[in-house]
């Protein structure tokens, strides 16, 4: 009799949770797939005035184009407002904010996690306050000294700029991932007549990479995804594809152009969902270490 | 590790955040007690046949050269942080003089520009933290559930809004809620009136801004959680069951205990990115109604005339309110490390 009533309020349970994580994978993947669809449509099919299923069936596109799928949206973005160059810009500060990024992390965080010195403890405690920083407060501070010494509008200052707010939490994480590398490892080295960087060099840079491919793919984030720098610090020329973005939306005065900025905001979402396809367990353990770790 | 060792590991990474943080805040710091020159002034005397009188004009040319000459402007000291545009201490007291309310004090506060966007920051912080919490417990509650075939597509799904570039993310949903838009007209229909907008009001902005929130900060917090719920203790669920705890009393009293940990780091984590609300406020267009802190400085910057000094002090005022909002956890963090020292 009781088990009946647990087993009949346990499947409704289990209908009940069912029915919300659908609900959520719902919530959290209806708004890229609708763009994703309206990103082929026009204007008109997109903001429909006269009813929204013609964003579904494309009626207005099939009048004004002749199909009912159009890339002018993309050719638009692509082609006549020249969105790949802010798409290299974009490669080329990201790159080089990741390379960059890890290499300071790793040097620093491998000796945060190996010095037992109290000063380490406090390196680690201001680091977080400067995680904390609101970006747009650092960028106030730079701003007038780049106008008067003329580093204002750079690529190479936008990069060195977002390698050092990166590299708080960059630090932190590689810290915690060198906690977990056994210390016997580079003391066995130590007592085998190396010093502490050749230990670093042989014994812990081979063991390394998983968890500097985890810190990456969150550095490939923070300098992908980034507005208050880029758009402040860059000259229009060498803007990246976020303030590209929106800078389209200033323009939209024109019939259509919305479809620019609706065609540019796919084409940049698209490395993000591959990034994830690919990487989805590091970023998984990535976001898990830092807490297992608190 | 050596002390000579240590410097030269960490002296990239450490050059690199003096450089570029702690410089920076000292910078901010100068401007913002600073004020950009007066316009110089030349008074010439005319003459006429009926006597003599003074003019002043503006030599735009010293001007000019002035302004060129020192960028920073003249000293003047705490002037901008009581100011009219930040701590408004003299409209403050006036307002106090003559309230009528309390409430009517309060929406006198609610225009000056500093005011209505700490409103606004304080309110989205502390809305969205713990709702973020709330919901990112019950989706890892949830797909935790779920058969091992589901669980990976539903959480590389669940991953996308965390991603996803804030400014894009926000467009996005921005372009939904339009009243052309499938979400805006969803709503209009449901609710049965054809003027409805979104962007109109401002408790309607907040809750808009507020909805994006949750639903981007969820994510991190179902994430967290998830793995925590992986690592809980079978033989005490095992226990519960047997005294004859329900399912409901097992996550209250089991499941919650051991998750709180990370529902302690989550809201560190939320609080702190929060706090710094920015892009959603430019991707909903919403500076008129639910400026935020960080929106105020980048306007003073983007404006035609670049108010240094005024992002400047709010930059300021910004750092104490993060200060302020991270003092409990490094206290704690401070206790926990003296206690381990002794």
């Amino acid at each position: 009799m009781s088990s009946t009533i647990a087993n009949r309020s346990s499947r409704s349970l289990i209908v009940i949770s069912s029915a919300f994580v659908l609900l959520w994978v719902i919530v959290a993947s209806f708004p890229f797939l609708w763009t994703l669809w309206g990103s082929f449509k026009v204007q008109g099919d997109f903001f429909s005035k006269a009813d929204w299923t013609q964003a579904l069936t494309g009626t207005r596109t099939l009048i004004e184009t002749g199909g009912t799928f159009t890339g002018k949206g993309y050719e638009g973005a692509w082609v006549q407002e020249e969105f790949w160059r802010a798409a290299i810009n974009t490669f080329i500060i990201v790159f080089f904010t990741v390379v960059i990024s890890l290499t300071f992390g790793t040097l620093g965080g491998y000796a945060l996690a190996r010095s037992g010195h109290n000063y380490s403890f406090w390196l680690l405690m201001i680091a977080l306050v400067f995680r904390a920083m609101p970006h747009i407060t650092l960028v106030s501070g730079y701003l007038l000294p780049f106008f008067e010494w003329n580093l204002w509008g750079h690529i190479p200052t936008a990069i060195i700029v977002l390698v050092a707010i990166n590299q708080p939490f960059t630090l932190w994480m590689l810290h915690s991932f060198f906690l977990n590398i056994p210390k016997d490892l580079d003391e066995s080295a130590k007592v085998d007549g190396c010093n502490q960087f050749q230990a670093f060099r042989h014994v812990i840079i081979p063991v390394m990479w998983p968890g500097v491919i985890t810190t990456g793919l969150f550095s490939f984030l923070l300098a992908y995804n980034d507005f208050s720098v880029t758009s402040m610090l860059l000259s229009e020329e060498n803007r990246t594809m976020v303030p590209a973005i929106y800078g389209f939306l200033g323009s939209t005065q024109e019939e259509g152009n919305v479809m620019f900025a609706v065609a540019s905001v796919v084409s940049a979402t698209a490395p993000l969902f591959v990034l994830v396809m690919f990487f989805q367990r590091q970023i998984v353990s990535g976001l898990t270490a830092g807490a297992v770790k608190g | 590790m050596r002390h000579k060792t240590f410097l030269w590991f960490i002296l990239p990474s450490l050059a690199a955040m003096i450089l570029f943080i702690a410089l920076p805040l000292v910078s901010v710091v100068v401007q913002s007690m600073h004020i950009e020159h007066e316009q110089v002034l030349v008074v010439t005397e005319n003459c006429g046949p009926f006597g003599c009188t003074q003019e002043s004009s503006v030599d735009t040319e010293a001007t000019a050269k002035l302004r060129a000459e020192q960028p920073l402007g003249r000293f003047a000291g705490l002037a901008t942080y009581f100011d009219r545009g930040h701590l408004a201490s003299a409209e403050i007291a006036e307002a106090w003089a003559n309230r009528e309310s309390l409430g009517d004090f309060f929406a006198e506060l609610y225009n000056l520009p500093f005011y209505k966007a700490l409103a606004f920051t304080l309110t989205y912080t502390f809305v969205v933290t713990p709702m973020v919490i709330v919901l990112g417990l019950l989706i890892a509650l949830g797909v935790n559930r779920l058969t091992p075939a589901l669980k990976g597509p539903t959480i590389f799904v669940s991953l996308l809004p965390m991603i996803i570039t804030p400014l894009i993310g926000s467009l996005i949903l921005f372009w939904m809620i339009d009243a052309q838009g499938v979400i805006g007209k969803s709503l209009q229909w449901i609710f049965d009136d054809p003027e409805l907008s979104l962007k109109a009001s401002p408790p309607l902005t907040w809750i808009t801004l507020i909805v994006y929130g949750i639903w981007s900060g969820a994510p991190f917090a179902f994430v967290v959680f998830y793995a925590g719920l992986q690592t809980v203790n079978s033989d005490s669920l095992e226990a519960a069951m047997i005294d004859g705890a329900t399912k409901w009393q097992q996550i209250r009293y089991v499941v919650i205990p051991h998750l709180m940990p990370l529902a302690v780091f989550i809201s560190l984590m939320q609080l702190m990115d929060n706090f710094r609300v920015f892009e959603p406020v430019v991707g909903f267009s919403a500076q008129a109604n639910a400026p935020s802190l960080s929106y105020i400085i980048f306007a003073d910057m983007r404006s035609d005339i670049t108010r240094f000094n005024s992002a400047a002090a709010t930059s300021v005022l910004t750092v104490i309110g993060v200060t302020i909002l991270l003092a409990p956890v490094l206290v704690r963090t401070w206790r926990d490390f003296k206690g381990k020292a002794v």
